[in-house]
């Protein structure tokens, strides 16, 4: 399956001329390097013309292209070396959610993530990055774990929401979420999280209380899908652009609110067409927080969390 | 016939079940604590109603009333639905909190205003929660809230979000000062604020069939095989999973959380 939406089908038919312009060349033996290299440069100022006026939508759209890299893909290109642990130890493990042991620029990490499916098959096992509570749980054992042999953590964001079915709901989700935010700011080491695409309300936040959040350019960081704000507040779920630029859910928005510390960039046209670069630049930003944060005592590494949060909220005092 | 004359005749005097549909005497139904006598509906309370049912009389002290919520997003309709709160509500804010005494102990209490946009947290909502368990860390006095809530307030856009976060952290403040925390889910108790504070209590209690979920109902069933169980997402519903201590009678509640205190707090912290 591939999905092309309406801003980029102008790249996508430059992408396919110069394709097909190559394959020409090739199987005729001619020399068409000079028209190439036009359609390519043509096709980078359109490129640079299209993502200079992204609307919020647009970067909702992004953040769930069916080929943009997820939380594996990173893992994949950013580490040394990566270990997968299982279970939650209570009877489950999720698939939604990927954990384990991972080496990265000379730091011993735990890496916990939510994890999509690139195939029908993958998506269906994976729910769609919707994790259960098992998932949370799954979670809460690997930051105990990481707490006990002292090895930073690292959160990969990446699921539309929690698990809202029957299921979840009788295992008790949102206790899960709750009891996963409470296990991170108990921690005691450093703790990165990245909004890699989709930062989903409670089933994002339930992995993003950390001393650092740091956001993907064209990552969404939402309270409420758009497609639900829309429904409540026109009553058209069809209305999810505009409800999209009410929500301010990109990521420059949460950086102006204090929310996140970092956007990192991505390359020209998304990270999807370019994972390798995109996932060397979150290593590198991540690379950069541990630096900072390995100096402090596990005392301040918690205190700071705790301070990070209580200080968010935008209120009046009145006399 | 005969029924919707008298409703007519001194409509204050008379009230409607919003369950079972049987026209109550005001002063009677106001006497059960808004509870139906026919079929034991528990219909909603006003925070301020709920503090005065529940703490020793004249005990209530209210904290933090002057925080107002602003528009940091100016979010359609948000200024409007604010002012709309205020007026529904008698309340400033979705939440009432304060210290005050239950059965001799100092407590710190708060309870959620359904009526003020749904109960809905956003910033200040957060705020005074957060603060509720400083306090209670602080001074040392146990927290108990009512919760009535359908969840985070999508007018704050992420800030809201964050809310959970904070009154998370908040909690676990008032963990490491070894104080109890209980809560009460009341009609409803929903989404972000079930997803946070409300489900890290000591102690859950919750009045008999209120609505008790983390997603819409029709949410739910969208994303279920087969189809939801006839009690999902009530207070006892969680119960049977394991989710809420104690479904207790609205009447019920003000001896059980004297109990629970009894239990939690040493001798010496009963005032003389």
């Amino acid at each position: 399956m591939m999905t092309i939406f309406d801003f980029e089908k102008p790249i996508n038919e430059l992408e396919s001329a110069i394709a097909e312009l190559r394959q020409l060349a090739a199987e005729k033996g001619l020399d068409r390097s000079r028209e190439i290299a036009e359609l390519e440069a043509q096709r980078e100022r359109l490129l640079r013309q299209i993502f200079a006026h992204l609307r919020p939508w647009d970067k909702v759209l992004l953040a769930r292209h069916p080929k943009r890299p997820y939380a594996l893909d990173y893992i994949r290109l950013m580490c040394e070396s990566f270990l997968e642990l299982h279970g939650d130890r209570l009877g489950y493990d999720d698939p939604a959610i990927v954990g384990g042991l991972a080496k990265l620029g000379g730091y011993k990490l735990m890496i916990v993530g939510q994890q999509k499916g690139r195939d029908l098959k993958e998506r269906q096992k994976r729910n769609f990055a919707m994790a259960k509570p098992e998932g949370y749980r799954k979670a809460m054992r690997l930051f105990r774990l990481a707490e006990k042999f002292r090895l930073p953590v690292l959160t990969l964001v990446d699921t539309p929401a929690a698990d809202p079915g029957v299921e979840s709901e009788s295992r008790g989700v949102s206790e899960a979420i709750a009891q996963s935010m409470l296990t991170m700011f108990e921690l005691t080491v450093p703790t990165v999280a990245v909004i890699l695409g989709e930062g989903g309300s409670g089933g994002a936040i339930a992995l993003a209380a950390a001393n650092r959040v740091l956001m993907l350019e064209h990552a969404i960081y939402s309270v409420i899908p758009p497609e639900g704000c829309a429904a409540i507040l026109y009553r058209d779920p069809n209305k999810a652009p505009q409800a999209a630029d009410a929500l301010k859910l990109t990521a420059d928005n949460a950086l102006e609110l204090g929310l996140v510390d970092v956007v990192v960039p991505e390359p020209l046209g998304a990270a999807h067409r370019d994972p390798q670069t995109t996932a060397l630049s979150v290593r590198a930003a991540v690379l950069q927080q541990y630096e900072e944060l390995s100096k402090w005592t596990p005392d301040a590494l918690r205190e700071q969390r705790y301070q990070r949060f209580r200080a968010m909220g935008v209120y009046e005092t009145t006399r | 016939m005969q029924r919707r004359v008298a409703v007519q005749a001194s409509a204050e005097q008379w009230v409607q079940c919003a369950k079972c549909k049987k026209i109550l005497f005001a002063p009677d139904f106001e006497r059960a604590m808004r509870v139906c006598p026919h079929c034991g509906h528990h219909h909603r309370l006003r925070a301020r109603e709920r503090i005065q049912i529940t703490v020793d009389p004249d005990s209530f002290q209210e904290t933090d009333a002057e925080l107002r919520s602003t528009d940091p997003l100016q979010f359609p309709d948000y200024a409007d639905k604010l002012r709309k709160g205020v007026a529904a509500s008698g309340e400033t804010e979705a939440i009432l909190t304060g210290t005050a005494t239950l059965g001799g102990y100092e407590i710190v209490i708060g309870a959620m205003d359904f009526g003020f946009m749904g109960g809905s947290m956003g910033s200040v909502v957060g705020e005074k929660v957060a603060r509720c368990f400083e306090r209670g860390a602080e001074r040392r006095l146990p927290v108990i809230l009512f919760c009535a809530s359908g969840g985070a307030r999508m007018q704050e856009g992420l800030l809201s979000l964050m809310q959970m976060a904070k009154t998370t952290a908040a909690v676990g403040k008032l963990q490491r000062a070894g104080m109890p925390y209980i809560a009460v889910f009341t009609d409803p108790t929903m989404a972000g604020v079930l997803a946070s504070f409300a489900s890290l209590a000591d102690v859950i209690l919750a009045e008999p069939g209120a609505l008790v979920g983390f997603a819409g109902q029709r949410v739910a069933a969208q994303a279920s095989v087969g189809k939801p169980p006839a009690n999902f997402q009530t207070a006892e519903f969680q119960h049977e999973h394991g989710m809420v201590d104690l479904i207790v009678p609205r009447k019920q509640l003000r001896p059980t959380l004297t109990y629970l205190l009894e239990m939690f707090l040493p001798v010496e912290a009963h005032a003389r």
